[in-house]
């Protein structure tokens, strides 16, 4: 019986181990985000990485979820006459659910990915212990930087994702489906609040915590050469998807 | 002066250090022999305080580092430079940007003095024109070359050498063995070097310490080793050839 209760309990210590492990690194990477040296062109330099060359990728995903949101809306909405609410639904679903999902699965899989892949390759080649013998703190010289830059610029990109979304929305809309461009905007204008963008774009800030701590944790945590490396990698996007969608539900319970 | 005071270290209820001692002389060139596997990566990440041991003490110049908090031991770390098996540089960095790395970190220089600091240390180890190629445009044994210049980098008082002339073809082995020594004359530091293999020990150490089984068994100059009578030295040399 005491086995058979170890052997069943055994994934649930684990899954507690991990969830611990995870926010000891979030309140490690808090405590050193007040300490000294700040290095803010590496900060920029994540930036970079994370924000400006996800841009195109978030583009090309956001226009087409606009257009194929305002094509299949628009064949539901004309059974009962409602065409004209087609431009408010589209931008209502961008900023408040699609536009930040979208945003940060992308970049889980671009990004995410990328932070478990190279810091795993530096955990299993010793270049993280090669930074604590010069003094320097890994996760203050790593892990903090890519958290920051994912919060900051995961709501940057949502914005990119909302407004290129609605402008594919109205493409299909307005040149394809013959809708009035004036009734188009002015629905969009008439439903959709500030408060829905802006928390869309709070949103947004918890997924790039989610996916940036993810991915450090399970690259700083790799161990087993190459083989290992590629597990992080798979096992941090996997982990980070499906938080980003768990963690969805609830944001949007309490928010909306 | 590093005095490693009965230190003992298990992982998963297997002993790795069990009660070890050892005291390593500054300015000399001490090399730690052993098995592979045998826990010499072990005992020299615990000198610089990668591991903590489970009991025992470590003493550098007078301080115990096995208790020390984050910031206390990265200042003890200043004293060190260290050489890892495969050099571990900066894969996203160019071979200068690796060099400069711990200056930009911790002293307060010029773009104009770094620069000449790591032109000199890459001078120093026999590197030239590849400050600005990656680590992946390297060989091996540039790799090591380029590793040792970072180590210096900051002048320390010691240096670690995890394994440097494993995975080289035996004149690369011959030329980062010469490299060894002759940094060691110009900077005077002392070295701390963990291999398995003999001949190179011989070459470079002046002292040795076997480590079998979690224990130091044997400490001497490479003539005492040599020259031992002792069976269970003779054997465990014969083994390391082997």
């Amino acid at each position: 019986m005491i086995r058979f209760l170890e052997f069943a309990g055994r994934p649930l210590v684990f899954f507690v181990e991990e969830c611990g492990r995870i926010m000891l690194l979030l309140l490690s990477t808090i405590s050193w985000m007040f300490r000294p040296p700040f290095r803010i062109r590496v900060i920029f330099k994540q930036m970079e990485f994370v924000g400006v060359n996800s841009v195109i990728v978030v583009m090309i995903t956001g226009a087409f979820t606009g257009m194929v949101l305002a094509l299949q809306t628009y064949h539901g909405f004309r059974m009962f006459g409602g065409e004209s609410l087609v431009g408010s639904t589209v931008a209502l679903s961008m900023t408040r659910e699609l536009g930040p999902v979208f945003t940060a699965l992308m970049v889980t899989g671009r990004v995410g990915s990328a932070m478990a892949a190279e810091l795993g390759t530096m955990k299993v080649t010793e270049q993280i212990d090669a930074l604590n013998t010069m003094s320097v703190n890994p996760i203050q010289y790593l892990v903090m930087p890519r958290i920051i830059a994912a919060i900051l610029m995961l709501p940057v990109l949502t914005i990119i994702s909302d407004f290129v979304g609605i402008v594919g929305g109205y493409f299909v809309g307005v040149n394809l489906l013959k809708i009035n461009s004036g009734i188009f905007i002015a629905k969009i204008i008439d439903i959709v609040d500030l408060e829905d963008i802006f928390n869309g774009l709070i949103k947004a800030a918890f997924f790039g915590l989610i996916l940036s701590l993810i991915g450090c944790y399970k690259g700083i945590s790799t161990i087993g050469g190459a083989e290992g490396v590629g597990r992080a990698t798979t096992q941090s996007v996997v982990l980070s998807s499906v938080l980003i969608f768990i963690s969805d539900y609830f944001l949007t319970a309490v928010m909306f | 002066m590093i005095e490693i005071i009965k230190i003992s270290k298990s992982f998963n209820s297997q002993k790795v250090l069990d009660d070890l001692d050892l005291n390593i002389d500054p300015g000399k060139i001490t090399v730690i022999i052993g098995q592979s596997g045998g826990g010499k990566s072990v005992l020299l990440k615990h000198i610089i305080g990668l591991i903590r041991p489970d009991s025992g003490q470590i003493i550098i110049d007078g301080i115990d580092i096995t208790n020390l908090n984050d910031k206390k031991l990265n200042e003890v770390r200043k004293k060190f430079g260290m050489l890892f098996q495969d050099a571990a540089l900066f894969d996203s960095m160019t071979v200068g940007e690796n060099v400069a790395f711990p200056l930009n970190e911790h002293k307060r220089l010029s773009r104009k003095e770094i620069n000449k600091i790591v032109d000199d240390k890459l001078n120093l180890v026999g590197l030239e024109n590849v400050t600005h190629k990656m680590p992946s445009e390297l060989s091996g044994g540039m790799r090591k070359r380029a590793g040792l210049a970072r180590a210096i980098a900051l002048d320390p008082k010691i240096v670690l050498f995890d394994e440097p002339t494993t995975g080289l073809d035996p004149i690369m082995r011959e030329s980062i063995d010469k490299l060894i020594v002759a940094t060691q004359e110009r900077t005077k530091a002392t070295f701390v070097v963990i291999s398995h293999d003999i001949e190179s020990t011989f070459t470079i150490a002046h002292k040795v310490a076997m480590l079998y089984q979690g224990k130091i068994v044997a400490v001497g100059t490479p003539d005492e080793i040599r020259s031992s009578n002792n069976s269970f030295v003779r054997r465990f040399i014969k083994d390391l050839r082997d």
